[in-house]
């Protein structure tokens, strides 16, 4: 329940290709607003200050931090989470992150995945040292990013080349 | 057995990497509340709360809390064990009373529509603050000047205690050659990803507590729970979901947690607590503060004869309930040595109370530090021998003809394989090709080091550990298991899973045990109301005390079905068997586990009379022997030193480990990586730094550093499987092996690099700060 006197604005915008039109606090983030009001949990909320990425979704297309953003700036936005991911790069990416067991608590994953499937997007053929690099702003505590490394370079080997 | 051993996915995960799991903060309750906490600004003050009528006022607040109002429904509480007899211990409260000990400590705590509404008001709580002498510093917290931690106190010393056997004064009288070193850790701390949290609800009708947190071990929070908020233990429900990394960090008592829980009981309303990053900075145990001071004797051919070691371990403000922080210095001095042969120990320990956030145990408890020291003294004795490291390792390592062999502090090593994990090692490192890498490095201009950790942790801790102290730590598990009407089977674990796949490991072993495929298993775990009092998660304990439990349980759901079975075929049932979900005899299948277990569900008729198959089972499993269960390593790490920044760059790291049976060798691997690069972090990176004032400076993940995929090396991880002769599947802990050994190799490999500038560190985590300093190039 929202506290009275909560300052609200309106929003319009577009969350895994459903219209949604409503009252946001204005001092909420977006990743706060997708999780609790929209009901969308699987971006997580691991520091809200835009170091560990586990927050990440795609706001028009380009991956950003979910918590460094608000949710009134998201008017007018195409926003898309990973529940919503269907593209052919997320889902392989899926696949293989779970059969390199490319995660463990799996606190990170969601971020991590969107972060690699930016990265494969724009460069299909990255070496371990590039995908170590484009992943150095997510944060995983449990799998020392080994296999993580693995999973993208397994989906990497099965894209043509750019 | 087919599938024991398989590396399998973690079959759970599917639904991790699609964004379906269950976080703590992922379902809330109708009508919950949001609470945030007024912490202590202040190291060391007392204060009275003189106005809560502006915080109260505020739009969207429903109720400010503070001791006064949580004392009527919660206790307070004081950590004592039988292993720290004698430890000056503080009573610990969900919220404080009259002072606050350490920067962070709650002293209120309000309740609002949101969280942001609850964070204001907490702000608007009026404060008289009586700032106190703090002591921070572990190095000056025994000075008799030094100010006491407590009002009241004394001393900071909590407890000190020696660890000795075998004559230490003959062993170094009889040294030809005796190596010290002073060894300083700077406190670290876990940093799950998903930070602590709870949502409780209390029942004032049916006076039940039900309790969702981000939790290692359910059984254990409920117990207290129970006696802290006096609910009875069977009327309250702790809910573990999917746990967003636990490392040790969520397995403590935390006042915060506490306070919501009583906040709900006496509200009578849904509360919810998720602590923010800084918060769970300044608020989640830390880890490992220690200032060591050691030396070895050697004799002339280079054999270890003993050790004396002194240690001051910093507490934090309290001892960690209920397990008490000083069981990380017990740790550390047990496993200091732990693979060599020695005759000789004295180990003192003294455990400081400080106004910081209390310590607690943290992934490989102690190891690291105990590993860390001896391995530097072992590369300080090799070099003034001049022989190279892995030789004097090789000489002190004990033998497997000399297994068992109880070392000086009462410690029993068997079934250990050094001698194997060193050649494994060597081969893998294919060292002369290594060496001459090296050597063509350093000859470039380089700052190249080697270094290598030789280990032994004490893993999956039996009952003799907490039970003889009296501390009620559960070290028995339970696996239930039911055959359902589909043929499926459900186990319900008292083991916890945390990320680290156990529930994987123990599916694949009732899949063997009873016969069906893995995928035919479906494991519950992490909740009190329907799994059996357990351990949950610690001490590396899944696969060998739950892996037992859950072989036990799928043997005894094999016999049960092979009767009825038998009733129904008319045959005995020696002469059937469960293959890939179907009952078998020797000319195939005869009828499918659902065939069976339909019949037994819903055509009971059929059965012959007096035939009552037990489609539940359980098997509890308690260790008879073994207080703990020794394993042993190796670690090898190649860094390089850049002497004009001072910063480290680990090139290549190996492990080769023997941690028994391997139930998931894939999983077992993401054990030893993670571990391993969690070690590096506290080598390299992560400190939890207070300035002189007791005032906190590692408050943001910008501040506290973690490893990042760019900095870290590829690991190579290899195995010896030797299983341990006292169970049926022989596995041991995993899971904290790599974090125990890689600060060692870490700190041995920066040092051989530094060895060639003839400067050296011995602080942990190793800053470029401190490099250059070494080097002379800084001030």
């Amino acid at each position: 329940m929202l506290p009275p006197d909560e300052p609200t604005a309106e929003i319009a915008c577009t969350v895994n290709g459903e219209a949604i039109h409503t009252q946001v606090p204005l001092r909420r983030s977006l990743v706060d607003w997708l999780r609790h009001d929209v009901g969308l949990t699987g971006s997580h909320v691991g520091c809200e200050h835009g170091v560990c990425g586990a927050c990440h979704v795609r706001v028009d297309g380009q991956v950003v931090r979910g918590c460094l953003m608000l949710a009134v700036q998201a008017d007018g936005a195409t926003v898309e989470t990973i529940e919503g991911a269907r593209d052919p790069l997320t889902l392989a990416l899926q696949d293989a992150f779970f059969h390199h067991a490319a995660l463990q608590c799996g606190f990170c994953t969601p971020g991590m995945i969107l972060q690699a499937a930016e990265l494969l997007a724009q460069h299909p053929a990255p070496t371990r040292a590039e995908v170590r690099e484009a992943l150095s702003g997510n944060y995983c505590r449990c799998t020392g990013y080994q296999p993580i490394v693995d999973a993208v370079m397994a989906v990497s080997a099965i894209l043509p080349a750019k | 057995m087919t599938h024991i051993g398989q590396p399998l996915p973690r079959a759970a995960t599917a639904r991790l990497v699609a964004g379906r799991g269950s976080y703590l903060d992922d379902v809330s309750a109708r009508g919950e509340l949001h609470a945030a906490f007024l912490r202590s600004p202040y190291p060391h003050a007392g204060f009275r709360i003189t106005g809560t009528a502006a915080a109260s006022a505020l739009p969207g607040v429903v109720a400010v809390l503070t001791e006064a109002e949580l004392a009527a429904v919660c206790q307070p509480w004081q950590t004592k064990t039988g292993s720290a007899s004698g430890m000056v211990s503080p009573t610990q409260r969900a919220l404080a009373k009259d002072a606050a000990c350490y920067q962070g400590e709650p002293i209120a705590m309000v309740l609002a529509l949101s969280r942001a509404v609850a964070e204001d008001a907490a702000e608007l709580i009026e404060v008289e603050w009586q700032e106190l002498p703090a002591i921070t510093n572990l190095a000056l917290a025994l000075h008799v000047d030094a100010p006491p931690a407590h009002q009241g106190l004394t001393s900071n010393l909590a407890w000190s205690t020696e660890m000795k056997g075998g004559d230490i004064e003959a062993a170094f009288a009889a040294a030809t050659l005796v190596v010290e070193d002073r060894l300083v850790f700077t406190r670290s701390t876990g940093v799950t990803l998903e930070p602590r949290g709870v949502l409780a609800q209390y029942n004032p009708a049916s006076q039940a507590l039900e309790v969702r947190i981000s939790h290692q071990m359910p059984h254990q929070l409920q117990r207290h729970l129970a006696d802290l908020l006096g609910v009875s233990l069977a009327r309250v429900r702790v809910i573990c979901p999917d746990v967003g990394g636990g490392f040790g960090l969520k397995m403590h008592v935390y006042p915060d947690e506490i306070a919501a829980c009583a906040a709900a009981r006496l509200l009578g309303r849904p509360v919810r607590f998720v602590a923010d990053r800084a918060e769970a900075l300044l608020s989640d145990i830390h880890a490992r503060e220690h200032i060591v001071e050691a030396r070895m004797a050697v004799d002339a051919e280079g054999r270890i004869l003993g050790f004396d070691v002194q240690d001051v371990q910093g507490l934090g403000a309290y001892s960690i309930f209920p397990r008490s922080s000083t069981t990380e210095g017990v740790s550390a001095l047990r496993s200091l040595g732990a693979p060599y042969r020695f005759s000789a120990y004295r180990g003192r320990l003294r455990s400081v109370l400080q106004n910081k956030v209390p310590t607690g145990q943290y992934r490989s408890v102690g190891h690291p530090v105990g590993i860390a020291v001896a391995e530097r003294l072992v590369d300080l004795a090799a070099a003034a021998r001049g022989e190279d490291p892995l030789e004097f390792r090789r000489r002190n390592l004990v033998a497997q003809a000399e297994m068992p062999w109880v070392n000086p502090l009462g410690a029993r090593m068997a079934e250990l394989s050094h001698q194997q994990c060193l050649a494994k090692l060597e081969a893998l490192l294919d060292l002369p090709t290594l060496r001459n890498e090296v050597a063509t490095m350093r000859a470039a201009g380089r700052c190249i080091g080697l270094g290598f950790a030789s280990i032994v942790e004490f893993t999956a801790t039996g009952p003799e550990g907490y039970g003889r102290a009296g501390v009620l730590v559960a070290a028995v598990d339970t696996v239930v298991l039911s055959l359902e009407p589909s043929g499926e089977v459900t186990a319900r674990a008292s083991i916890s899973e945390i990320g680290q796949g156990t529930t994987q490991g123990l599916a694949q072993v009732v899949a063997d045990a009873f016969g069906v495929a893995p995928d035919q298993v479906l494991m519950g775990s992490g909740d009190t109301a329907t799994t059996p009092h357990g351990g949950g998660a610690w001490a590396s304990r899944g696969a060998a005390i739950g892996g037992e439990a859950a072989w036990g349980a799928g043997r005894k759901l094999r016999a049960e079905v092979l009767a009825a079975a038998a009733a129904l075929l008319q045959c005995a049932a020696e002469a059937l068997d469960i293959q890939d979900g179907h009952i078998t005899d020797a000319n195939g299948p005869r009828m499918s586990l659902a065939e069976l277990a339909e019949t037994v569900t819903f055509r009971g008729y059929e059965l012959p009379t007096g035939v009552q198959p037990q489609l539940t089972v359980a098997h509890h499993y308690r260790r008879e022997q073994d207080t703990a269960l020794t394993t042993n390593g190796f670690q090898a790490s190649l860094v390089e030193v850049d002497p004009d920044t001072g910063i480290i760059t680990p090139l290549r790291h190996w492990a080769v480990g023997d941690c028994g049976r391997l139930l998931n060798p894939l999983l077992v691997e993401g054990q030893v990586r993670g571990g391993v690069v969690q070690g590096i972090g506290e080598a390299l990176f992560e400190a939890c730094r207070y300035d002189e004032s007791g005032q906190f400076l590692s408050g943001t993940l910008a501040d506290y550093l973690l490893p990042m995929a760019g900095e870290m090396p590829d690991i190579t991880v290899a195995h010896v499987e030797t299983p341990y002769s006292g169970s049926v599947l022989g596995a041991k802990g995993a899971g904290e092996a790599g974090t125990a050994g890689a600060p060692a190799a870490i700190l041995n490999a920066v040092n051989d690099a530094l060895a060639q500038h003839g400067a050296s560190v011995s602080e942990l985590p190793i800053t470029p700060g401190a490099i250059l300093r070494a080097l002379g190039r800084l001030a």
